[in-house]
């Protein structure tokens, strides 16, 4: 499996997510400025973590019309998996490969701490890893992370089976207290039609080595470099 | 040619920022303000002088990025319109689009 990790200016999870890679795949990601043109031929793509553009405009608004997005896209669409997490989930939304948009918490307040979450779907390559409804721990580190989308939206969503991940308390309900942010129906991470790109706002990568204080990110890696085997 | 955008959250789409800002209005003794709402403003020197090409240009530019059009709308006002008395602005922006084109 070969993966790309998209660096953008004010991406700071760049290289926490590269760990974690080649920790699970045994090689490193490359690494590609959002300047390029191209993304090499490669099973994944990876946007980062960060405050790319230093969130100006909208979280993610810049970065999608960064160069490197038209062919990032293309790859999507022609079904290269893609991963987004927390900036790269909002920039998933803003090139409108993911649908709807991640809005201002709904306490105003960044919020950086370890939630619950419950894995919802285990038949993608990003979380085959994981027992159906498992309940993890991963960290959010976010200002920005209520996800919304119009009641016809999220009810296409869920009937789809896209919501991937939820915010739950630590017995796996799906309740108001549990929801940190304000998200619509407690969604975490949300797929694409066909499963082949994930968009998140916890942070996996933080929490993927024993030395982090956890391992319940792990699985996300493990999972894609079992699922994206490549010559 | 200058062209004013304002964004605004759609009906319907909680602004919990708007909301802040109200409970401070009130907390200040403000008390017949409702229905706060926070948006944005953006101002665009542009090359065209036509209103009508100027205009439809603006709107690409707020399509393709200044809005989000899943949670915002936005307004299109060209300076020179408002000058000319050509097209009117919406009456709630009008009077400060004036005041500061005199």
């Amino acid at each position: 499996m070969k993966a790309a990790v998209i660096v953008f200016p004010g991406s700071n999870c760049d290289r926490d997510v590269a760990v974690a890679l080649e920790a699970a795949m045994g090689r490193a990601p490359l690494m590609i400025w959002h300047g390029d043109a191209a993304v090499p031929d490669v099973d994944l793509i990876v946007l980062p973590g960060g405050f790319s553009y230093g969130d100006y405009l909208r979280c993610g608004a810049m970065a999608a019309h960064s160069p490197i997005m038209g062919d990032v896209v293309a790859k999507a669409k022609a079904g290269v998996a893609v991963l987004g997490i927390c900036n790269g989930f909002q920039m998933l939304t803003e090139t409108g490969l993911l649908p709807g948009v991640l809005m201002r918490n709904a306490s105003l307040k960044f919020i950086c701490r370890d939630v619950p979450l419950r894995v919802e779907r285990t038949d993608t390559p990003f979380t085959s890893g994981f027992s159906a409804g498992a309940v993890i721990t991963i960290p959010i580190a976010h200002h920005d992370g209520n996800y919304f989308a119009d009641e016809a939206t999220l009810d296409r969503l869920e009937g789809e089976g896209r919501v991937a991940l939820r915010y739950c308390d630590s017995e796996g309900r799906v309740t108001d207290a549990a929801n940190p942010n304000g998200s619509c129906r407690n969604i975490a991470g949300i797929t694409d039609a066909r499963g082949r790109i994930l968009g998140l706002m916890p942070h996996p990568e933080r929490l993927a080595d024993p030395a982090l204080g956890g391992t319940d990110g792990a699985p996300f890696f493990t999972s894609l470099a079992e699922s994206l085997v490549s010559a | 040619m200058k062209a004013h955008v304002i964004i605004t959250l759609k009906t319907g789409v909680l602004d919990p920022q708007g909301k802040a800002i109200q409970n401070a209005l009130h907390a200040l003794g403000f008390a017949g303000v409702d229905h706060v709402r926070q948006g944005k403003f953006i101002e665009l020197e542009l090359a065209e002088s036509d209103p009508a090409r100027a205009r439809a240009e603006v709107e690409r530019m707020c399509e393709a990025l200044l809005a989000n059009m899943v949670i915002e709308n936005y307004r299109i006002l060209l300076e020179d319109e408002a000058l000319e008395g050509g097209e009117t602005p919406p009456a709630d922006a009008g009077g400060a689009e004036r005041r500061e084109a005199s």
